[in-house]
């Protein structure tokens, strides 16, 4: 593999991580909000 | 609040965009590493918010330990996950920097291998959290975290006190960097440490949203049992 890349995998799996970890965070967000709607209101 | 975080999303997300584009393009390319020395304007980034984040961990940990607050303790969890996201960037980006330079992978130095620890104690850390089902579970990890954080500075100090193969830092250790290098570097620094703060923050709401949701649920339990409890004594009478 040449020097550049290194450089385009480094940042292709940093936005990878990133994403990953921000879909997990919105799909616990999303699955929190139904159970929060599913509880009673009282 | 409900709108200043979408909209603070969003400006993290173009300076993000703005941060990379000055790392891949604008900033001049290094005369002897070349190209893959641009890792740097993430790795060095990503390191720094980690720390940032492992030391608000410790901060609402020890506040957790004096007043038992709870908010203090879900900030310490948002805090211990999203740093190790971030360290996790630095174990992923690190030797991928190493393999064209150093012509290998990774070496058990100090500075890696005290960043594999630190990355490893928040990893039990977040362990810990996830399947323990103690009271005292929260205790247990702000003593825990307390240790992970002692790791920081020995993560951060460790190319000055060992003989080591890491680069020297570029600030404060004597090493000089081109200008433009610097702009470029001290940007994505601010970026991230931005952006850092912006994921805890979401973490941090999701854990409350969690714990109230669970609360709630156990609220639930509690009434429902009460009720299965006493509609037998009723009928009896």
């Amino acid at each position: 593999m040449t020097s550049i890349r290194f450089m385009w995998t480094a940042y292709a799996a940093v936005w990878i991580i990133h994403g990953t970890y921000i879909a997990a965070l919105l799909r616990r967000y999303r699955r929190l909000q139904r159970e929060m709607n599913s509880l009673p209101k009282s | 609040m409900k709108r200043t975080f979408p909209i603070l999303a969003a400006v993290t997300a173009l300076l993000l965009v703005f941060g990379t584009y000055q790392a891949l393009v604008v900033a001049p390319t290094e005369r002897t590493m070349g190209d893959v020395q641009r890792i740097f304007y993430y790795h060095v980034p990503s390191a720094w918010t980690a720390f940032c984040l492992f030391f608000l961990n410790l901060v609402a940990s020890v506040i957790y330990l004096i007043r038992r607050n709870t908010s203090a303790d879900a900030l310490a969890v948002s805090a211990a996950e999203t740093g190790v996201v971030f360290c996790t960037v630095v174990l992923v980006t690190g030797p991928l920097w190493a393999r064209p330079v150093w012509g290998i992978w990774w070496t058990w130095d100090m500075r890696l291998t005290s960043t594999l620890v630190l990355w490893l104690i928040y990893v039990s850390y977040l362990l810990l959290r996830r399947f323990s089902d103690s009271a005292q579970t929260p205790v247990l990890a702000a003593v825990l975290a307390i240790f992970g954080a002692l790791d920081v500075p020995l993560v951060y100090f460790s190319i000055w006190f060992f003989r080591t193969q890491h680069p020297q830092p570029v600030m404060g250790g004597g090493g000089s960097l081109d200008p433009r290098m610097l702009r470029v570097f001290l940007l994505n620094l601010a970026v991230f440490t931005l952006y850092g703060a912006l994921l805890c923050w979401g973490r941090y709401r999701i854990e409350v949203m969690r714990r109230q949701v669970e609360e709630t649920r156990a609220l639930e339990a509690l009434l429902d049992d009460g009720q299965a409890g006493s509609s037998p004594a009723r009928s009896s009478r």
